[in-house]
């Protein structure tokens, strides 16, 4: 039997709004398997409704509409090498645009988060973390931030992006976090 | 354990009961799984040890604890010891037969009872003989709650440890560490061998660098609960606590003076992270170094006089020390890529560390008079936070192994070494409580 081109089409169109209906929803059961950017990044998970705020009913809101590369699509992260706190010159893009945003905007005001692997001692690391953290702020201040904008804090090895004993996971560890306040 | 293992050592066995571990006598071997089975997991080749026999208990299948397996896992986990087989019961009140132990090489016996009161107690006695002399060398008992049995257990091994080395016993002493399971963290209070551990601390955030107070009463310890390093102190038995450092910045790396007066911790408020002393109230803040570099984990000298730390001053952390008010620092480590999280052993003489070679970070114990090179003592790659026993013959440290974080202690010559069991958790950051509790 033959499908006219005519219900194919109907029967998209109502594939499509179900599709459209579906995704306004962001219901929190339908966003855990797919491509979400998930703000708390602990091996946990979603599920477990302990939001970064760490209270027992945080919700962390995920913007669908941002994924198309307007609004707050930014990198946010710096990464370093092994026991350095030296911004590299391939974080000069993510500075650059974060020092302009927040030059033209004396009220945006930001925390720099600093990590580092899970080698070496935990203390050397909160200083470490702290040392990336600074590091950055002063990148950022001397493109046109000021100090007041930005505070940097350190996590040293206690909070990984990555679980992994391996340089994979470690390189992806070292890093800043730029977070709007 | 190996019938011809046994009877090869005992050739070698014609000591004294005092021994030194740097003796020439030669080593006594055993399987390196000697699996307690109150998993203490012991493996190593020690130098000069001392065989001993721990007999059943009378009465001790009945209780709650088998004080005579508590008594033998700890001697054997200081390293002096070596245990000989003894299934038997043997009583406090009996004259065992002392040819039947030497043929099965024991130097020493030890026997016991475990009797329950009608108040619900349990009334727990031992004896220790010379087997060589065929002689009563005394004992001991006491009445305690059920709950109190592994702790009188591990006073027998006390008593027992002092009678025949002379050096005062650690087994009664507690550890302190972290441990962390998803997102829950707890510090959590131990014996000396992992067992028994009662919780001080809950947190869905970490904690990191607990220390005790040196009257074993407190603990320091650096919590991120409020999303920062805060440095607080918890008085252990009532659980009150009360933020000591809490400036701008990460507060962290608490270290207590010797006289409990002050800690001498880490601070960012000013820029990087350098060493501050500061009054155990909180009160009394006070800068002690003025680098650009990164200063931190600090530890007083047992005279309280000197403060040795970490500073990246020279281009990658080392270990430096200064005076404990300030002042000029000298560096104290040359030999490895890095140096970190340093130790200072009870009579200040013996510094141990975690050295970074070769990519491997491993615990070494470096002699402070010079007499003598950084030696490893452990042979694993994931170490840190060595923390020495009071009487400075065990160092606790944590470890990787299997894609799990443990707990280990060490003698300082690293021949003997113990894995502390945990439940499952990763398990971090020991700390070694003083004497008495």
């Amino acid at each position: 039997m033959r499908i006219s081109s005519f219900s194919l089409a109907r029967a998209g169109f109502v594939a499509a709004t179900a599709a459209f209906v579906l995704g306004g929803c962001a219901s929190s059961v339908k966003l855990e398997e797919g491509n979400v950017p998930v703000e708390d990044r602990r091996a946990a998970g979603a599920a477990a409704g302990a939001g970064a705020s760490g209270t027992q009913s945080g919700v962390s809101t995920v913007n669908l509409s941002s994924r198309s590369g307007a609004a707050d699509n930014l990198q946010r992260v710096v990464y370093f090498d092994f026991d350095s706190f030296v911004v590299r010159d391939d974080a000069r893009p993510v500075i650059d645009m974060h020092a302009k945003r927040l030059a033209g905007n004396a009220a945006l005001k930001m925390v720099v988060e600093g990590h580092t692997d899970e080698r070496g001692s935990r203390e050397y690391n909160l200083a470490l973390g702290q040392k990336r953290a600074e590091a950055v702020v002063k990148s950022l201040t001397l493109l046109g931030a000021r100090t007041q904008q930005l505070e940097p804090l350190s996590f040293g090895m206690e909070r990984p992006a990555v679980s992994g004993s391996d340089e994979s996971a470690w390189a992806k560890n070292r890093r800043a976090e730029l977070k709007d306040r | 354990m190996d019938e011809t293992n046994t009877l090869v050592a005992h050739g070698h066995r014609r000591r004294r009961f005092m021994q030194s571990l740097t003796g020439s006598v030669a080593a006594a071997f055993w399987p390196a799984g000697a699996w307690a089975q109150f998993r203490v997991e012991i493996g190593g080749v020690g130098a000069t040890q001392l065989p001993i026999a721990v007999a059943r208990f009378r009465g001790e299948d009945s209780a709650p604890q088998v004080i005579s397996a508590i008594v033998m896992s700890d001697l054997e986990r200081s390293g002096l010891f070596r245990r000989i087989e003894a299934p038997a019961i043997v009583e406090e009140t009996g004259v065992p037969a002392m040819g039947d132990w030497r043929i099965r090489g024991a130097d020493a016996l030890v026997g016991g009872s475990v009797n329950r009161l009608a108040d619900g107690r349990f009334d727990v006695r031992y004896r220790l003989w010379d087997v060589v002399k065929a002689t009563d060398q005394g004992g001991s008992s006491e009445a305690v709650q059920p709950g109190d049995l592994r702790l009188v257990a591990h006073r027998i091994a006390d008593s027992i440890y002092e009678r025949l080395t002379g050096e005062k016993g650690v087994f009664s002493t507690r550890i302190c560490y972290v441990s962390r399971q998803g997102r829950a963290y707890q510090l959590r209070i131990a014996d000396a061998d992992g067992e028994g551990a009662q919780v001080a601390l809950n947190s869905n955030e970490p904690i990191i660098s607990p220390a005790w107070s040196p009257n074993g009463k407190e603990l320091a310890y650096v919590s991120f609960e409020s999303q920062k390093a805060v440095v607080w102190v918890q008085n252990v038995a009532t659980g009150q606590r009360r933020v000591v450092a809490n400036f701008r910045g990460s507060n962290s790396a608490p270290a207590w003076s010797p006289d409990g007066a002050r800690l001498a911790l880490t601070l960012s408020q000013e820029g990087g992270s350098q060493l501050y002393l500061i009054g155990r109230d909180g009160s009394g803040l006070r800068r002690l170094t003025q680098t650009a570099a990164i200063d931190t984990e600090p530890v007083f000298t047992p005279d309280g006089r000197t403060l040795y730390f970490v500073s990246d001053r020279g281009g990658s952390p080392q270990i430096y020390r200064m005076p404990a008010d300030g002042g000029p620092a000298e560096r104290v480590t040359f030999n490895s890529a890095q140096s970190l999280s340093p130790a200072i052993s009870p009579d200040g003489r013996v510094l141990a560390y975690i050295s970074r070679q070769a990519g491997a970070y491993r615990l070494v114990v470096q002699p402070l008079d010079g007499s003598g090179p950084p030696t490893a003592i452990t042979d694993s790659s994931d170490d840190q936070s060595p923390s020495f026993a009071p009487n400075g013959r065990l160092i606790v440290y944590s470890t990787r192994a299997a894609g799990r974080e443990l707990l280990m202690t060490t003698t300082v010559d690293g021949k003997i070494k113990a894995r502390l069991a945990s439940t499952g958790a990763d398990i971090r950051e020991p700390a070694w409580g003083p004497y008495g509790r």
